[in-house]
């Protein structure tokens, strides 16, 4: 693997090299004002860039705001970090029901929201929908094994219905509201099954069918004090979890035969 | 009042499971079962992982199980010696169970598993038991009760390594109770059991104990083999949920301790009968759900694959 890298690497040094000079020459060409590629056209922060799951917590909400230079749309997309999901599909074998086939999915972000000021397909091309991976649509989430179109589609679609069934994956577009012409404001709601993880919150600036800007802020999700402390003691030191995991149902087992035979 | 459990990483009402766990509880005190198979279902009906649930259950049943076994101690109902030769089987049984629950799961098939294991074993169980306890109250009512030989002869008492046990006044080959122990503790780690539900039965039916030592014996040796799945099931799939495990054992001790004071005043063929239906209820409803049409017939997990 390793070696692979070494191998890789000058290219992608290279990579990016023409990619800096493809972007110099477009703006030279396009005449485009230098400070509209700047951060200064979009400016967003978020009411907490930390969530903490504690033993109440129940879900969180995360407001999510920001201003443009100028007038344009506004996408933004939070992702948590991709994980490899397995989508099974059942059939029907003997009147029972059984998982029959399956696909894998390298890379499905564990939560998925997207919202916009106006419909996406609106707003941008496809290609460049797919490239940014802008709405559930479009998420490129790489499946293992090479199937038939028609089928791929099936799994792809039953991974995003699933999502969605656990509130994982926004439904639909979510609203962003823009207050006058320059500023705005979105809420995320994070489901209190949400994984924990560094969420990439990107936000996009869109002027007449393109990219005309983007800002990226980070949000965590964490376990915090005791859930915390539970499961990395769980995962850390498995075989001492579970040894105390049965002292203590002896003692409590022990201890309300102690008490009820008292009463 | 919600409350998130860390390892099953989901909320829940505190009060809904402490309900569960006691409910059950006050059922496996009754009828001298560790409530496993009621309990289990619920904990997935209410939408905690099957793997999860399946773990976590066998550490509750390790408390709900001591605090039972200590009401029948001082009833004297235990034969120990029976009970550390049932352990040593379950314990060889549940190694190789939880084994089998990890490669299935592996391979996504540990759901079907669970419960065809449930509808099957539950269903014959369900069956032996009602039609014996029917017949049982039947022939006390009509007053028609002819006592039989104590028990038959088969060649299940021809086999070797004889072992006298006192407490249930039997003289037997140790192999049986070893291999009772070993196949009930491979269905106890797969089906988040412990297993009294066929350990009762094959006590009366195969072993030949008395009725009265059973629940008790029982009880004794599932202490063992629970701990045991806990213990390996936290080591192989980090599933075992103790903040829910906790909850609900706080149920199922109190529980337990009413059940067993019911279940002084129950005849023992009306017990049996009465367990009997709810083992067919549970049986029926898995069942029901292995037939017909999931609501979406595409499943996600997040589980790595075979050879990961």
């Amino acid at each position: 693997m390793s070696e692979l890298r070494r191998i890789l690497d000058p290219l992608r040094i290279f990579g990016s090299l023409r990619a800096a000079i493809t972007v110099a020459a477009a703006l030279v060409l396009l005449q485009i004002p230098a400070d509209a590629a700047r951060d200064d056209a979009l400016a967003i922060d978020l009411s907490q860039d930390l969530i903490g799951i504690s033993t109440g917590f129940k879900g969180a909400d995360v407001l999510l705001f920001g201003a443009t230079e100028g007038n344009g749309d506004v996408i933004v997309v939070v992702r948590a970090p991709n994980s490899q999901v397995i989508v099974r599909r059942k059939e029907r074998v003997a009147g029972i029901w059984v998982n029959a086939s399956e696909l894998v999915f390298d890379d499905a972000p564990g939560f998925y929201h997207v919202a916009a000021s106006a419909p996406l397909e609106d707003l941008l091309p496809l290609p460049v929908l797919d490239a940014n991976q802008i709405g559930t649509d479009h998420i490129a989430f790489n499946p293992h094994f090479l199937l038939s179109l028609d089928q791929e589609e099936a799994f792809r679609s039953a991974l995003i219905r699933n999502k969605q069934r656990s509130s994982l994956y926004s439904t639909g577009l979510q609203e962003v509201g823009f207050r006058g012409s320059r500023l705005f404001r979105t809420r995320v709601a994070l489901p209190v099954n949400v994984p924990t993880g560094d969420y990439n919150v990107t936000v996009y600036l869109v002027q007449d069918g393109a990219i005309a800007d983007r800002s990226e802020s980070l949000l965590q999700v964490r376990k915090v004090g005791f859930e915390a402390k539970v499961t990395e003691f769980a995962f850390e030191q498995a075989p001492l979890y579970g040894l105390i995991a049965v002292i203590i149902a002896l003692i409590a087992g022990w201890f309300a035969g102690f008490v009820f035979r008292k009463v | 009042m919600t409350i998130y459990l860390p390892i099953a990483e989901m909320s829940v009402d505190v009060f809904l499971i402490l309900l569960m766990g006691g409910g059950v509880g006050f059922l496996s005190g009754l009828f001298g079962v560790g409530g496993g198979f009621l309990m289990t279902p619920l904990l997935i009906f209410i939408g905690i992982t099957p793997a999860v649930a399946v773990a976590t259950e066998a550490n509750q049943i390790v408390a709900a199980s001591v605090s039972g076994v200590l009401a029948h101690m001082r009833r004297r109902n235990v034969d120990f010696k029976m009970g550390a030769v049932l352990t040593v089987g379950g314990f060889a049984g549940s190694s190789f169970g939880v084994g089998i629950f990890t490669f299935l799961r592996d391979i996504g098939q540990v759901d079907l598993l669970v419960q065809l294991s449930y509808v099957l074993f539950l269903g014959i169980v369900g069956f032996l038991m009602l039609f014996e306890s029917a017949r049982a109250i039947f022939r006390s009512r009509t007053g028609t009760a002819t006592r039989g030989k104590l028990h038959q002869h088969t060649w299940l008492h021809g086999l070797p390594f004889k072992m006298r046990f006192r407490r249930s006044r039997l003289y037997i080959s140790a192999l049986l109770p070893l291999g009772i122990g070993f196949f009930v503790g491979i269905l106890a780690a797969i089906m988040g059991v412990g297993g009294g539900f066929l350990m009762v039965p094959a006590m009366i039916y195969i072993l030949g104990m008395p009725t009265a030592v059973v629940v008790g014996t029982s009880l004794f040796q599932i202490i063992f083999v629970t701990a045991n799945v806990t213990f390996l099931q936290a080591i192989n799939n980090q599933t075992v949920d103790v903040v829910l495990a906790l909850l609900l054992l706080t149920g199922a001790v109190i529980g337990a301790q009413l059940g067993t004071k019911v279940s002084g005043r129950l005849r023992g063929e009306e017990l049996r009968g009465l367990l009997a239906l709810m083992v067919l209820g549970v049986c029926a409803k898995i069942g029901f759900d292995l037939v017909s049409t999931p609501e979406d017939i595409y499943s996600i997990s997040e589980t790595p694959g075979f050879g990961l």
